[in-house]
């Protein structure tokens, strides 16, 4: 008999969710790996493949990194702040084409603009899961120790990016 | 006397006029009040023997659908006289707009939409009434009672939070424009017919709700909304297909399914719906799987609702637009939860007695039509959670996210593969018990040629690679074993015709349906497999080769259309020297939202399309613009496929078996005349 009551069960599971998630704030959510040493990667350069670019070559600057796609739409959102963010040339952006192909990626960027200093090609996605990527957009601010100080899920927004993100990296230059 | 009479005649007219879309408003509130006895009376009837009470069902459903009728008329009146007194209308056209889209831009929004969805509900709820004439009193009864709570629910919905016919008062000198997007024929079309699909679902969801209240749970009420079901299918396959051709031609980037939430809303219906189709036969020609189609038919139309309100609320693209009118999703989902809620408590209380109908070998053609079932349910499960993954994550205050095409095809293309292999075998095996090495033996030769034709076939075609190779061999499959299938049955001695005559026109729609997932598969994998894209500057001039042609850009003029300014490319393409064709892709700007448009210039073709649309102009240049020139071999045949399996629905439902009661009726009624 049990098994003819498991799609309500289920049904009812899933709506008490949904009502939960409309009552609820957004909010940020701690990650892990904030407070921790950024995963080491070397990936080659999304528009000289034969270059590699590591973690390493970051060592002693405060920067940005950015996971992205051609085939995301939530990207398009936040691209606009960051070519305005690269013309303002208050801290190195870089990125990290995640499950693309690398036409793709550099299409976009040529269509979208390219804001970022350099990006990196991970066309099949193991750094990501070394850096916990939930989904794309992702952006990691990570300190002159090469240490994550803050995670950002989705695309950012301009408060996120004025109230947040800016004054942690002035902070952290000073340092 | 006439001089003074007149301009009070005059008045009055105008009075009328004025108040159309009060006359709306007021018959959606009617239609609400019939809605609410369509749903009431005839349920109660039926339960208690009331042929007075059940009888009330068929009038209630005429006079519903009139009312829906004038409603949705008078929507589309104030669109075409520019009545931007009605708020809906002030933010959705525009004078300028062509009268065609004026009419269309009825459901290019919100409110406009759920009065087409509630439209269309009362026009299956009318077609049930009006083609049910031979099924028992009580089993109409209640079909109808439960589409008039469905049609309850939408109603006030409507009247409730997205009313139509709102007044802006004072009324706009203007408006605002219909989404440029949507200026387009195939969007014209396309959501009445997604709409027809999702709606026609609630036939089958009715059939077996009142299946499952009357607790009558034999073959019959799968052989009633056999027919009904397949047409919402086929409808839903065209309005897929139409807005999957739609988005190839008309965003400028050749893709033709991009797993977009809003596309994702319709594939699940469908997925679900093509296992119910497969299982509604089972269940009525061996008695088998009885629970399990009742569950997937309250599944179809479950993921109808949660599609149509997912696409329209707009929670998907924004989850922000719930909080701006926290009432309309409250409402949504209460509502979600009624429904499906009491319909799956409905079947775990009925259900324990349905039993399980015809016993089947594991090996049968039951196990193997059960067996895709589940990997549809599964796939539209990997759909469901990667549209909903997004949603959820926002809703909880991760932020925006895309789940993206990588995790659909990692996901989908391991889930097609033994659906079909299957499909080719299901026809071909016995129901209830077949032995493995005859059937094998049967199909040997068809799996062998299958195999070589998958083999050898990317080698005449530049490139092999072993995804194209899986994907023919799926679609060669598929066509040989139907071969097979044909020549087992019309093949022998004896006269060819009379057995071609023999077989049920929907065995042909079943086997014309198949064909078209493989002509569909191939035009996929051929595709992806082969496509050429060259997104490059091009100063007037410049050539490019691609594909064996030579595109040359002429530069682009300004041209001026009814409510938009474009330039115009002219792009010759030449193969060996000799002009093919002349493509025109043009870069619009619409007057009244400033939005820029892509209309792609394509030369369509059986064995490819040659694609140009243009990206942006290059500043500071002598009329430089980037253009993207893509070569799309065999992308036509992903949408013959569709149509071939839309074909396949109707020759289904052709099927004399489905029009044979009325026949007898007919025959019967004739002999009683004599």
């Amino acid at each position: 008999m049990a098994r003819f009551i498991l799609p309500f069960v289920i049904f009812m599971i899933l709506a008490i969710f949904l009502f939960v998630g409309l009552g609820l704030n957004p909010h940020e959510v701690p990650s892990p790996l904030v407070g921790k040493p950024a995963p080491a990667f070397s990936l080659p350069q999304l528009h000289e493949p034969d270059k590699q670019f590591s973690l390493q070559d970051m060592k002693g600057k405060v920067w940005l990194f950015n996971v992205w796609a051609s085939w995301c739409t939530a990207c398009e959102q936040e691209h606009p702040l960051f070519m305005e963010l690269s013309r303002r040339n208050l801290v190195p952006l870089y990125g990290m084409d995640y499950k693309d192909k690398r036409e793709d990626g550099m299409a976009w960027l040529q269509q979208h603009g390219n804001p970022y200093t350099l990006v990196v090609s991970d066309a099949e996605g193991r750094v990501g899961i070394d850096y916990g990527v939930y989904g794309v957009p992702e952006t990691y601010l990570i300190d002159k120790q090469g240490v994550i100080r803050y995670k950002h899920i989705g695309a950012v927004t301009e408060r996120d990016l004025s109230e947040k993100i800016l004054p942690l990296v002035k902070e952290l230059q000073a340092k | 006397m006439v001089g003074r009479a007149h301009p009070t005649i005059t008045n009055n007219y105008l009075k009328v006029i004025s108040m159309i879309p009060e006359i709306g408003h007021f018959a959606l509130i009617i239609a609400l009040f019939l809605a609410l006895c369509l749903g009431v009376l005839p349920i109660i009837g039926a339960a208690r023997d009331n042929a007075v009470l059940s009888g009330t069902a068929r009038p209630l459903a005429y006079g519903q659908f009139v009312l829906l009728a004038v409603a949705f008329l008078c929507l589309t009146y104030a669109f075409v006289v520019d009545d931007f007194s009605v708020l809906y209308v002030a933010q959705h056209s525009n004078s300028q707009l062509p009268v065609i889209y004026k009419m269309s831009a009825v459901w290019g929004g919100h409110e406009g939409s759920l009065l087409l969805w509630a439209f269309l509900l009362g026009a299956w709820i009318l077609a049930v009434a009006m083609f049910s004439r031979h099924l028992p009193g009580e089993m109409v009864a209640r079909v109808l009672g439960v589409m008039g709570l469905v049609s309850v629910g939408f109603l006030l919905f409507m009247l409730l939070t997205s009313n139509p016919f709102d007044r802006l008062l004072p009324a706009a000198a203007d408006g605002r424009d219909l989404n440029p997007l949507l200026q387009d024929p195939g969007l014209v079309i396309h959501p009445p017919m997604l709409y027809m699909g999702y709606v026609g679902f609630s036939v089958a969801f009715a059939f077996a709700i009142a299946a499952l209240l009357g607790g009558r749970m034999d073959a019959t009420w799968a052989r009633w909304s056999r027919p009904w079901t397949t047409v919402a299918w086929v409808f839903m396959t065209a309005g897929i297909s139409i807005g999957s051709w739609w988005a190839y031609y008309e965003l400028g980037w050749g893709g033709w399914w991009f797993w977009d939430p809003v596309e994702n809303a319709s594939f699940m219906p469908w997925l679900i719906g093509t296992a119910l189709i497969h299982s509604l036969a089972v269940t009525e020609k061996r008695g088998a799987f009885k629970s399990w189609t009742v569950l997937l038919a309250i599944a179809a139309f479950s993921l109808s609702l949660l599609g149509t309100f997912l696409v329209r609320s707009g929670v998907l693209t924004s989850v922000h637009s719930f909080a701006a009118d926290p009432k309309r999703g409250i409402f949504i989902l209460s509502f979600l939860v009624i429904v499906i809620g009491a319909s799956l408590l409905l079947f775990a209380w009925r259900a324990p007695k349905i039993g399980l109908g015809g016993k089947f070998d594991l090996l049968s053609r039951e196990a193997l039509l059960l067996s895709n079932n589940v990997l549809l349910s599964v796939a539209t499960a990997s759909v469901f959670i990667g549209t909903l993954y997004p949603l959820f994550m926002d809703a909880l205050g991760f932020g925006k996210l895309s789940v993206g095409p990588p995790y659909f095809e990692a996901v989908f293309v391991p889930l097609i593969v033994p659906m079909v292999l299957m499909m080719g075998l299901g026809p071909l095996a016995r129901w209830k018990k077949f032995s493995a090495p005859e059937l094998a033996k049967r199909v040997r030769w068809a799996f062998a040629s299958a195999v070589l034709i998958a083999l050898l076939l990317p080698l005449t075609m530049g490139q092999w690679t072993a995804m194209i190779a899986l994907g023919l061999l799926l679609a060669f499959w598929i066509i040989t074993s139907m071969i097979l299938s044909l020549h087992e049955r019309l093949g022998g001695h004896g006269n060819f015709m009379q057995r071609a005559r023999g077989q049920s026109l929907s065995y042909y729609g079943m086997q014309l349906a198949h064909l078209g997932v493989a002509i569909f598969i191939i035009g996929v994998t051929l595709v992806s497999g082969y496509e050429t894209e060259r997104d490059v500057r091009m100063d007037v001039g410049d050539t490019l080769q691609a594909g064996g042609y030579e595109f040359r850009f002429n530069g682009a003029t300004d041209v001026e259309g009814p409510n938009y300014v474009a330039a115009r490319g002219r792009v010759s393409v030449s193969q060996d020297g000799k002009l093919v064709t002349e493509l025109f892709p043009e870069k619009r700007q619409y007057n009244a939202s400033g939005m820029p448009m892509t209309e792609a210039a394509i030369s369509p073709g059986l064995l490819g399309d040659l694609y140009v649309s243009l990206g942006e102009p290059i500043p500071d240049s002598a009329g430089a613009w980037a253009v993207r020139v893509y070569i799309k071999p065999f992308v036509d045949w992903i949408w013959a496929g569709t149509l071939l399996m839309g074909l396949g629905g109707v020759l289904a439902v052709s099927d004399r078996r489905y029009r044979m009661r009325r026949k007898t009726k007919l025959t019967m009624l004739a002999a009683e005349g004599k």
